[in-house]
């Protein structure tokens, strides 16, 4: 089997994992020896036609896998063709590929072969081999096993910059239902070890050095949607208890996708890809906008965020006793709340309504989004009259209805 | 009349002198003609006065970095917008902060066009191997830019290329690095480069890591827009993908599910047989971990009981004297624990008592260790201890005392008081949830204590009537 061949098959089968993020390392570049350097936000090399940035070589080790995970294309049950990289052809192509300024680093991941401190330790050995023999500076992100002994992780974390460990289903139910190879508390429990190590890294020894870093970037996490029941509150719910509990980054939602060669036991549907979308908004909305989940998710009764429409705009629609909101006056929390405000123009407003009276015209170049703003702020120069409680105030925002056919 | 031009290489430099020097003199922006080296564009009407010589001017500190950016952009009248724009905040430096005014904002415009052709330049640059003679590797790309972004962004290549030698030509300028030295010289005409295996390699994995159940076009051209597909080795797939994705999709659909390869039942089976741990490998593990101690956490204490019983009593975590004792159950509440079950009618002897955190929890204060209630990692980190002992007992009952232990077994520890007294089915079997003795230690008076007192009673004499049928 060539190396083309390999990487055909190991690739494809890493495409269901949505992280490709390589921002918020430390800074470091190679101008005092070895190869490469990271950026603060990342640095996005392509993208492909499903709209997804390719920012790292994002590859498994091995498809071979012990584990029967329903919803996994390398589930040892499937019949697709397997492979299995040396570590040392990782090491090459993964500096290659660098080395022509295609990727900011590796992503890598893989199956369960012989035990899980085997699987392990063979990628420990691939990161610790770029780090230490090539001098790489670049990016590297390790797919976390959840069983591997603490000491591989250990070493996993001083040589990436991000360590993963997928929660796989919003609920333990749907974990044990559809991966039962996996057990969700091992996994949390490995979630705690990277946090406290993590937490480990920031004191100094009792001599006042720094201790070595671990795992930068933090950790992350991804969760299939639609596969199961679980309803947004579900989901939003877990996500924002696990930010909380083990201080993730990131936790990523992917839209259950119809792999080749899938079991009987789920349902082959078009991903839903709007609601994965709208998870992602009010993901954002819980970081970053002062939202909490039950705010977001009471819009409506089944718990599942509106498809047509924005969380944030639903969230507005639902809650109109609270506008219009002046926006020469208003607190930064309710500017925040504002559909069409994102945070970037809202310190502009912040820093501009220091020195003089904001006009309609100013918003626009602040960037705000006027459309979905209008009925729902006054200014010196406007006022949404009765637009704010107008009953078609909705239909506005939602896309017409489509007109099925008749025949 | 003063007419300024500026070279190719060094723009922003060469600006900011003359703006200084220009607005030191006191020149209005009317006054000005700037112009670019090369550009062939002539005023005839210019007088040809050089700028005056650089004196000391003060600007608002965040406009440096704006006019920085906006020298390097494609529109020819930047000069002339950046230094109109300076000539206006001499008067009123608050201006920077007004992002509402209109020719701040048609600069931040450009500023902002600037970083993103400098930030795709960075991203879509594609290096090419060629021969070299000497020890480092040598790599070569085109590129064509739609600002002025190759100085720049120029140093960020050197940072992270700093083994290799490397140029990237541009219509306008090119930049070259060799032996560890960055210069720049004239642009070029796009040079002939030799094809690289490598990119057979990218283009493989391009194709493959594209998913072609979620088709979204307009996200991949908003963001990697066509005119950069031509100098991209990896766009050439592009049209194929998306011709095809829909049919692939489906075809994905429409595959009835295979049977699963023998080896898969094979391979399943001594998993699944492999899991259990016996009593030794269990205290032996124990051992191994009392060997670390963990900083704010006691040792390591295990459960205590017949390994056949029929009653696994659940608390939250050892205590100070527990944690001293190494030992279960045997402080305060252990007491307490030991009467109530003694009036239910209860051998407490007879069960199997243990903790759902198997460390000692605390926060020192002077010579004290005050207990800390474990946090969720904390529990899910010693559930395996547990589920290893119920799996070895496997009892007919499990009595949950108190919030920890009914998390631990119930996934949920919220409404204790309303749930207690209750068995509730879970992956472990039965459980009875009750309250914990220190929580009755913890009653403000007595009668409430008395209270309390009478419901775990009543709970014990439940649980032993149940392992008794």
């Amino acid at each position: 089997m060539t190396l083309q061949d390999k990487l055909e098959i190991l690739s494809d089968a890493a495409r269901y994992d949505a992280s490709c993020a390589s921002s918020s390392t430390t800074r470091r570049d190679s101008s005092k020896g070895g190869i490469g350097s990271t950026t603060g936000s990342g640095i996005c090399h392509a993208y492909a036609p499903d709209g997804r940035c390719i920012s790292l070589l994002k590859i498994l080790m091995t498809n071979f896998c012990i584990y029967d995970c329903a919803y996994c294309v390398n589930r040892v049950s499937s019949n697709v063709p397997r492979a299995r990289f040396t570590p040392e052809e990782v090491v090459t192509l993964t500096l290659e590929f660098y080395r022509r300024n295609y990727i900011e680093g590796l992503f890598l991941s893989s199956g369960i072969i012989q035990s899980p401190d085997k699987t392990m330790s063979d990628m420990v050995q691939i990161a610790r081999t770029l780090r230490e023999r090539e001098g790489f500076k670049g990016y590297i992100h390790l797919k976390t096993i959840p069983d591997a002994a603490p000491e591989l992780i250990e070493e996993a974390g001083r040589h990436a910059d991000r360590l993963s460990i997928n929660v796989e289903m919003p609920t333990d139910q749907s974990v044990r239902q559809y991966a039962p190879e996996k057990k969700p508390e091992t996994i949390r429990g490995a979630m705690g070890d990277v946090k406290r190590h993590e937490r480990a890294a920031k004191d100094r020894t009792h001599k006042g050095r720094k201790a070595p870093a671990f795992a930068p970037a933090g950790q992350s996490t991804q969760m299939i949607i639609g596969a199961d029941a679980a309803n947004d509150a579900t989901i939003l719910g877990q996500s924002s208890r696990l930010y909380g509990d083990y201080r993730l980054r990131r936790v990523y939602y992917s839209a259950f996708s119809p792999i080749p060669d899938s079991t009987a036991k789920l349902p082959l549907i078009k991903p839903p890809l709007i609601r994965e979308h709208r998870l992602y908004q009010a993901d954002w909305l819980m970081r970053f906008y002062g939202f909490e989940v039950g705010e977001i998710t009471a819009a409506q009764a089944d718990g599942n965020l509106d498809l047509t429409i924005d969380p944030k705009l639903a969230w507005a629609l639902a809650n109109r006793h609270r506008f219009p909101v002046d926006v020469q006056r208003a607190e930064k929390e309710l500017l925040l709340r504002v559909p069409g405000f994102g945070t970037k123009s809202v310190d502009r407003i912040l820093t501009t309504r220091r020195h003089r009276r904001l006009r309609y015209e100013d918003l626009r170049r602040m960037g705000a989004n006027l459309k979905s703003a209008k009925a729902f702020i006054t200014l010196t120069d406007w006022s949404p009259g009765g637009l704010t409680d107008a009953a078609n105030l909705r239909a506005r925002f939602a896309p017409p209805a489509e007109q099925l056919s008749l025949f | 009349m003063h007419r300024v031009t500026l070279p190719a290489i060094g723009t922003a430099t060469a600006w900011r002198d003359a703006a200084r020097g220009l607005l030191a003199a006191g020149v209005p922006p009317e006054a000005v003609l700037w112009a670019e080296e090369g550009a062939g564009q002539s005023d005839l009407f210019a007088a040809d006065a050089p700028p005056p010589p650089a004196g000391a001017i003060t600007v608002p500190k965040s406009f440096v970095p704006l006019a920085q950016s906006v020298c390097w952009h494609a529109e020819p009248e930047r000069f002339a917008r950046l230094y109109a724009f300076l000539w206006r905040l001499q008067g009123s430096p608050r201006l920077m902060a007004d992002r509402g005014d209109e020719s701040l904002a048609q600069l931040r415009q450009m500023e902002k066009q600037v970083r993103r052709c400098a930030h795709k330049m960075t991203a879509f640059v594609r290096f090419r191997e060629i021969e070299g003679g000497g020890p480092r590797r040598r790599f070569a790309a085109w590129f064509e830019p739609t600002h002025h972004t190759l100085e720049p962004t120029a140093p960020h290549f050197a940072k992270r290329f700093a083994d290799m030698d490397w140029a990237i030509f541009t219509p306008a300028l090119s930049a070259h690095f060799e032996g560890g030295e960055l210069r720049f010289a004239e642009g070029a005409p796009r040079p002939d480069l030799p094809e690289d295996a490598a990119d057979a390699l990218w283009g493989t994995y391009f194709r493959n890591i594209f998913n072609p159940a979620r088709l979204k076009v307009k996200a991949m051209t908003s963001e990697m827009p066509k005119k950069y597909w031509k100098n991209l080795p990896e766009a050439r797939h592009i049209p194929e993908l998306i011709a095809t994705a829909e049919a692939r999709a489906a075809e994905m659909a429409a595959k009835a599910p295979t049977l699963p390869p023998a080896r898969a039942a094979r391979i399943l089976q001594r998993l699944h047989t492999e899991e259990k741990v016996s009593w030794e490998e269990l205290a032996a593990k124990a051992e191994e971990e009392n060997r670390h101690g963990r900083e704010g956490y006691g040792r390591f204490v295990m459960g205590e009981g017949p390994h056949d019983a029929r009653l696994i009593i659940v608390g939250e975590q050892p205590g100070d004297m527990e944690d001293e004792a190494g030992r279960p159950f045997v402080g305060p509440s252990g007491q307490l624990l030991d009467k109530a079950a003694e009036a239910a009618g209860l051998n407490r002897r007879e069960a199997y008592v243990t903790n759902a955190v198997k460390r000692f929890k605390f926060e020192r204060r002077g010579k004290r260790r005050i207990h800390q209630s474990p946090d969720r990692s904390d529990i899910e980190h010693a559930r395996w201890w547990l589920s290893r002992e119920i799996e070895l007992i496997r009892p007919r009952l499990i009595l949950a005392l108190g919030g920890t232990a009914a998390e631990t077994l119930t996934g949920q520890r919220a409404g204790i008081l309303k749930r207690r007294g209750h068995v509730e089915e879970t992956e472990y079997g039965p459980v009875l949830l009750s309250l914990h003795p220190s929580y009755i230690l913890r009653q403000p008076d007595a009668g409430a204590q008395a209270e309390a007192r009478a419901d775990l009673e009543a709970d014990l004499a439940e649980a032993a009537r149940r392992i008794a049928a």
